[in-house]
């Protein structure tokens, strides 16, 4: 199974190089449509983060059961559908991730390195995060997002994020909107997502996390930042940076009013 | 009594806050920005939190700069066009083949080595029309060559478009491959031919 999670990956990965790549295209396709028949493989990480939010860990051996994710402390149902959103107890706007982390040093005692420590997962190295956030997400399936935008902080963010999202840089003179700016275009193949366009939007935010095919595992709205600076030539993002943050709460005042459908199943 | 006093805080913090102008939001999203990539490589952080002008404006205008700052774009960029000194624009149309599929080179994954980067064109143009598996970022290409003919002049606008995109241009979506060095004059050259060489699949 792995050793076939893995191939995929590679597979995947080389699909843009090669030629004709009608072939692994078709592969990718067949790969999807069996996955689909079977069930989204997200299933287990969901179960796998439900447990990881029950069980005791940490130097303060404590569960994250009494985490704050926005709706009250233990309130899992619906938060997702409410984030990114500000927190008054740390003065931020925080996204899921960022908030697991200070939950993760609040309850649980961890040293905010420690909590952020393998936040994407690898071939041999299972992520926490993950898992966490599939579940959490699975508790807002059906719901109607309404991430916040009202907050002075909450709006401070929304104008960084819109600036972020223009700003051209490095040696392909890319920014976000180089791909996300129109309607119906694709690298590749891959379909992008207007994302100022709530009708896109509203799809593709609400989709992640995602079991990625490709990847063989769930990734979360953080990878797909990180994922989509490295294809910009850009450094390596930082784990729940204020960027990404505000990137996150640009996207979510146009994905509001669609329904969370995550995780979901990506290519 | 702390949540208490915390929401007193959030109270006083709302009203006095007034929503950040232009100017200002610009201002701190670029302090941000510049703690966005404190783990990486410093030399790739450097280079993409200093912008050049045309990135500079391009971002300020969202990609629509008014026509005298358009003006401005294009002919600041033009002067940077160089030809190769051996006066030659038509290379090897296989070449530029394999450099169009291409996308490696400059990701913070990529090995700093002597590979030559790609030209990752197919990501968003359609060029050769066997290749199925083509973007639509850009326009499609097939049939260039047929279309605007082979001679010395469309073989120098090909090779400063690919050279300097915003020459042509101003905020176009397109990597300036020469100017940044993302391709050798070289490999430009093979593009040449991909796009106009009769015998080209891109031609056929």
């Amino acid at each position: 199974m792995r050793i076939d999670r893995v191939l995929a990956g590679v597979l995947a990965a080389m699909l843009p190089c090669l030629s004709p790549a009608q072939q692994d295209t078709q592969k990718e396709i067949e790969r999807y449509r069996q996955m689909l028949a079977e069930g989204n493989p997200a299933d287990l990480w969901e179960a796998r983060g439900e447990e990881l939010w029950k069980t005791r860990r940490g130097p303060k051996n404590a569960s994250l059961e009494q985490c704050d994710l926005g709706l009250g402390a233990g309130v899992v149902k619906g938060a997702y559908a409410h984030l990114p959103r500000y927190f008054s107890d740390t003065d931020r706007v925080q996204d899921v991730e960022s908030r697991l982390v200070t939950c993760m040093v609040s309850l649980q005692g961890f040293a905010p390195e420690d909590a952020m420590k393998n936040p994407f997962s690898s071939p041999d190295r299972q992520s926490v995060m993950e898992a966490l956030v599939s579940y959490i997400a699975a508790e807002s399936k059906g719901m109607k997002l309404d991430a916040p935008v009202r907050h002075p902080k909450e709006i401070e963010a929304f104008r960084i994020g819109e600036q972020l999202f223009y700003r051209r840089a490095g040696p392909y003179d890319f920014a976000c909107v180089s791909c996300h700016g129109e309607n119906g275009r694709r690298i590749r193949l891959q379909e992008l997502p207007k994302l100022a366009d709530p009708k896109d939007a509203q799809k593709i935010f609400t989709t992640w996390p995602a079991y990625r095919v490709s990847q063989g595992t769930v990734r979360t709205m953080q990878h797909r930042l990180y994922d989509c600076y490295w294809q910009m030539r850009h450094p390596q993002m930082d784990y729940i940076s204020e960027a990404s943050i505000a990137l996150m709460v640009y996207m979510a005042k146009y994905a509001n009013g669609g329904i969370v459908n995550a995780p979901a199943l990506k290519r | 009594m702390k949540t208490i006093l915390s929401l007193l805080a959030a109270g006083v913090v709302v009203g006095c806050i007034t929503p950040l102008s232009d100017s200002e939001s610009r201002q701190r999203a670029e302090r941000v920005f510049r703690e966005t990539f404190t783990h990486g490589n410093r030399q790739m952080a450097a280079r993409v939190e200093r912008q050049d002008e045309v990135q500079a404006l391009c971002s300020l205008y969202r990609n629509e700069p008014p026509k005298e700052i358009a003006a401005r774009i294009e002919q600041s960029q033009l002067a940077t066009l160089r030809y190769p000194a051996s006066g030659r624009l038509m290379g090897d149309w296989r070449r530029g083949e394999k450099i169009a599929q291409d996308g490696y080179g400059l990701r913070f994954t990529d090995p700093d080595t002597k590979r030559l980067n790609g030209g990752n064109c197919y990501n968003c143009h359609q060029i050769a029309p066997r290749e199925i598996s083509f973007g639509t970022i850009g326009p499609s290409l097939v049939r260039f060559g047929r279309l605007r003919g082979e001679g010395e002049p469309v073989q120098k606008y090909v090779y400063g478009k690919i050279y300097n995109a915003e020459a042509f241009a101003a905020c176009s979506n397109m990597p300036r491959f020469g100017h940044n060095g993302v391709l050798t004059e070289e490999q430009i050259t093979h593009l040449v031919a991909l796009l106009l060489d009769p015998d080209s699949p891109v031609n056929k």
